[in-house]
């Protein structure tokens, strides 16, 4: 992975960068001892490490403006950091760089279930926002699998997902309002405790922008009335295709559940080793969950049963309580860690259009088989966001430049058909370098002009999203 | 001048020499003549993936069509001004995105923008600028299909758009209470804080407030019952109120009426006292969005920003002598113009009254 070299000018000022900081921070919240700032090293994409000038921890937006005003004096590029759950690198440092962590904002500042939204710190945790209503029947829907670590400022800056944002949407249709900080040390507030924006949609913009464009220190978020109940049915399938159909048809029929996943054969495996799920031995099954009262999952249900019917599956298997549920979802929700148990994995995100799932499954298949590397495949099937997981050894010798290679090969497949190379991750270090894939010089041009808005000198994160060599000459004009 | 292609659209962009007033159907009120957009048809439709690729000028009503046919629609329930504003002519779903306009399904199923996964369009210098694509679920790179949505224009001329779709609802149902528009924002929050999956709420001159749920018919039957008991203490009864939400979507109560017309975007709580100074000042209102949305007939000249500050949110007037657009933080504006500077060089999408 190609980083810029650190700016050597920088680097050379980095006791009066630092001391500046402590001048304008409390004495806990700028760390510069090389023991300390090595937590801060990499995110969850932890293939890739560098351990950042300093780090601050920030308590209030006013602190996080007098940084990044230094930092902009300075010239010296800014990593922002939610909790560090990036799976693309987006957090990840560079050495002349200074980590501005929002862990320490944390707080509720304000509830109003009448207008159905929330007012937090972005360094709050996702769960621990609806942890906030759930007393009173109210959640904050986008559900990333790390919702219990991340960050609803990481989420903001990735336009996170979830397994329910086939019905509640992603991070941007729940997100109101934000406070920015931008690299100028401006806070600008953008949209609020109401719908759509007045003037151009910045707000829309800044969601996704993989913290290039500002900081995000606080945020209005939509919040929801918790639905009466939820249930899920496992269906298993003879074989990738008929399980591909099957996803069509329902949606088809007019039902529209709240989730429905996929897992292949591969996946099924490694999942009933780890946790015995007592998963059916078949090629693909499906996950599918609907919300309401008794009877309307009754109905919804009822109706799904006779769709997958019609596909003549192996199993059908209906939750009738909650251990029931529990038991259906556990395979799923253990994908990830039974890989792990393997071995290393490598989990990508692409998202093809959902007619060409069984053949986008058959292509992973013959690449995977090419590059003896084995692929299980776990995903959102509703919404055609795919997380083929490659394993691999990172100890034997070239086995992760040929994971990445294959992981490369499987996104410009993704791409091919007529879909992307990240749904829900982020594009960080991880795509960075196959973006000229989906996107032509004239479009990646139009979104860098955006940044050279927000960040003129592009010190925002500024190594990740855009290729090096088409964001070169931005970058060394800083 | 009409284009029916996207090159040809680029070649006009680019040949421009003075501003260049871009229009669909002419139906919104904003540009009155000049470029007109014509790049129609549906270039990819497919039930199964919930996709619909179209060209910016292929009319709403063939979009609605080849939907209905299967079963589907688009989720943000696209309202018609053309009978508000007195302006003939055919919907395109080009003029839908440029101003982001979504119906009484909003408080549900979210906005315009919410259900526009992919766009093709021409900036100001005529370069063709591709963002988003056709899967539900995209965050490659910055979200500018976001940005050029409700644009109106500003930063550059849509070529193509694409969005998922929903399922059209089997069934739906409606419960209503005679309520004051002032009373009514109390009850239809209490609606919209249900479980019941509320997906229309507002109020209607004549008919009070109105609520509704969609979806399969045992479902709606229920959740229709439970809501009916749940907004009991506001008189609350079931009512075959099926043609009211057009009826809202389109503002109809203000079809043909003189006075000037009003948008108020804000945060819901707030609109009892916006609609107490409005009545107060000889105005009506029509509201969505379980109050969110305040649409106020004025009498001519009043200066509705004036009249109801301070309140969180927008009012654009859509017909009057105010400005169209509510003035801008500062901030705010300096990074919205540098922007459009970027994408339009030489001022070519700056008709008057635009953003």
């Amino acid at each position: 992975m190609d980083m810029p070299s650190p700016n050597a000018r920088v680097l050379a000022r980095k006791a009066e960068i630092v001391a500046r900081l402590r001048a304008a921070l409390p004495a806990d919240a700028v760390i510069d001892a090389p023991e300390a700032t090595r937590a801060y090293e990499c995110d969850a994409l932890s293939a890739y490490r560098c351990a950042p000038m300093a780090v601050v921890l920030p308590r209030t937006t006013a602190q996080v403006a007098a940084v990044l005003k230094i930092c902009a004096a300075e010239g010296v590029p800014v990593v922002p950091r939610g909790a560090g759950t990036s799976l693309a690198g987006g957090a990840m440092p560079s050495a002349d760089s200074v980590v501005l962590g929002l862990a320490r904002m944390n707080r509720v500042l304000e509830v109003d279930y009448a207008d159905r939204v929330i007012r937090v710190e972005a360094g709050r945790t996702n769960l621990s926002v609806t942890g906030a209503i759930e007393g009173e029947g109210w959640f904050y829907a986008p559900d990333p699998s790390s919702q219990l670590a991340c960050a609803i400022a990481g989420n903001i800056a990735m336009n996170s997902g979830g397994a329910h944002c086939l019905k509640y949407g992603v991070t941007t249709n729940n997100l109101l309002g934000v406070t920015l900080v931008t690299m100028a040390g401006e806070v600008v507030e953008i949209g609020g405790p109401y719908a759509d924006a007045g003037g151009l949609d910045l707000l829309g913009l800044i969601c996704g922008s993989e913290g290039q464009l500002g900081v995000v220190t606080e945020a209005w978020l939509r919040i929801l009335p918790k639905p009466e109940g939820a249930r899920p049915v496992l269906i298993g399938f003879s074989a990738n295709e008929i399980a591909g159909a099957c996803v069509a048809d329902i949606i088809r029929a007019g039902v529209l559940p709240v989730a429905i996943e996929f897992m292949d054969r591969p996946c099924i495996v490694a999942t009933e080793a780890f946790c015995h799920a007592g998963y059916p031995d078949c090629e693909a099954l499906l996950i599918v969950e609907c919300e309401g009262s008794e009877a309307e999952i009754a109905e919804q249900l009822g109706l799904i049963r006779e769709i997958a019917a019609r596909h003549d599956p192996v199993e059908f298997r209906e939750a009738r309580d909650a251990e029931e549920a529990r038991r259906i979802w556990l395979g799923r929700k253990s994908a990830f860690g039974a890989m792990g148990q393997m071995g290393d994995y490598m989990c990508l995100d692409g998202t093809i259009p959902v007619s060409s799932l069984p053949e986008v499954l058959r292509r992973i298949g013959a690449l995977s088989r090419e590059y003896g590397l084995e692929v299980a495949n776990v995903f959102h099937a509703g919404d055609g966001n795919m997380h083929p997981l490659i394993l691999y050894n990172a100890n034997a010798p070239g086995e992760q430049e040929r994971c990445e290679a294959l992981g490369a090969e499987i996104l410009k497949l993704c791409v091919a058909v007529g879909g992307c190379l990240t749904g829900e991750h982020g594009v960080g270090i991880e795509k960075r370098d196959l973006m000229e894939v989906q996107f032509a010089p004239e479009d990646l041009e139009a979104q860098m002009r955006v940044k050279d808005v927000f960040d003129p000198g592009w010190l925002l994160n500024p190594a990740k999203v855009f290729p090096l060599h088409v964001s070169a000459a931005r970058r060394g004009a800083m | 001048m009409r284009v029916t292609c996207e090159a040809d659209l680029a070649e006009a962009i680019r040949g421009a020499r003075a501003p260049l007033a871009v229009r669909g159907g002419g139906t919104r009120g904003g540009a009155a003549a000049g470029l007109e957009v014509a790049i129609s048809g549906i270039s990819l439709y497919e039930p199964g993936a919930l996709t619909l690729i179209a060209g910016a000028g292929t009319p709403l009503a063939e979009i609605e069509a080849a939907l209905a046919a299967e079963g589907q629609r688009l989720p943000f329930e696209p309202a018609r001004w053309g009978g508000l504003l007195g302006l003939a002519g055919e919907s395109t779903i080009g003029g839908v995105v440029a101003a982001n306009v979504s119906g009484p399904r909003r408080v549900q199923a979210g906005a315009c923008r919410d259900s526009l996964i992919g766009v093709r369009f021409v900036d100001g210098t005529g370069t063709v600028v591709k963002n988003g694509g056709r899967v539900m679920k995209n965050v490659t790179g910055y979200d500018l299909v976001k940005l050029i949505a409700g644009s109106h224009g500003a930063l550059g001329v849509l070529s193509e758009v694409a969005f998922k779709l929903l399922p059209a609802a089997p069934a739906q149902a409606t419960v209503a209470m005679d309520l004051a528009p002032g009373a009514a924002v109390a009850a239809l929050a209490a609606a919209l804080g249900s479980p019941f999956d509320v997906s229309g709420a507002g109020w209607l001159p004549g008919v009070g407030a109105i609520v509704r749920v969609e979806g399969l018919a045992r479902s709606v039957a229920y959740r229709a019952e439970r809501l009916t008991a749940l907004l009991a203490p506001f008189g609350a009864r079931q009512i075959e109120g099926a043609g009211l939400w057009a009826d809202l979507a389109e503002v109809r109560p203000f079809h043909g009426r003189a006075g000037d017309l009003w948008r108020l975007s804000i945060r819901p709580s707030q609109a009892p006292e916006v609609v107490a100074r409005i009545t107060a000042a000889g105005g009506e209102v029509v509201l969505d969005w379980g109050g969110g949305l305040v649409w106020a007939r004025m009498p001519e000249g009043a200066d509705l920003r004036a009249l109801a500050a301070p309140y969180s949110g927008h009012a654009s007037c859509l017909r009057g002598a105010a400005p169209r657009f509510e003035p801008e933080p500062a901030a705010v504006a300096a990074l919205s113009r540098a922007l459009r500077a970027r994408f339009d060089p030489r001022g070519i999408f700056t008709p008057e009254g635009a953003l």
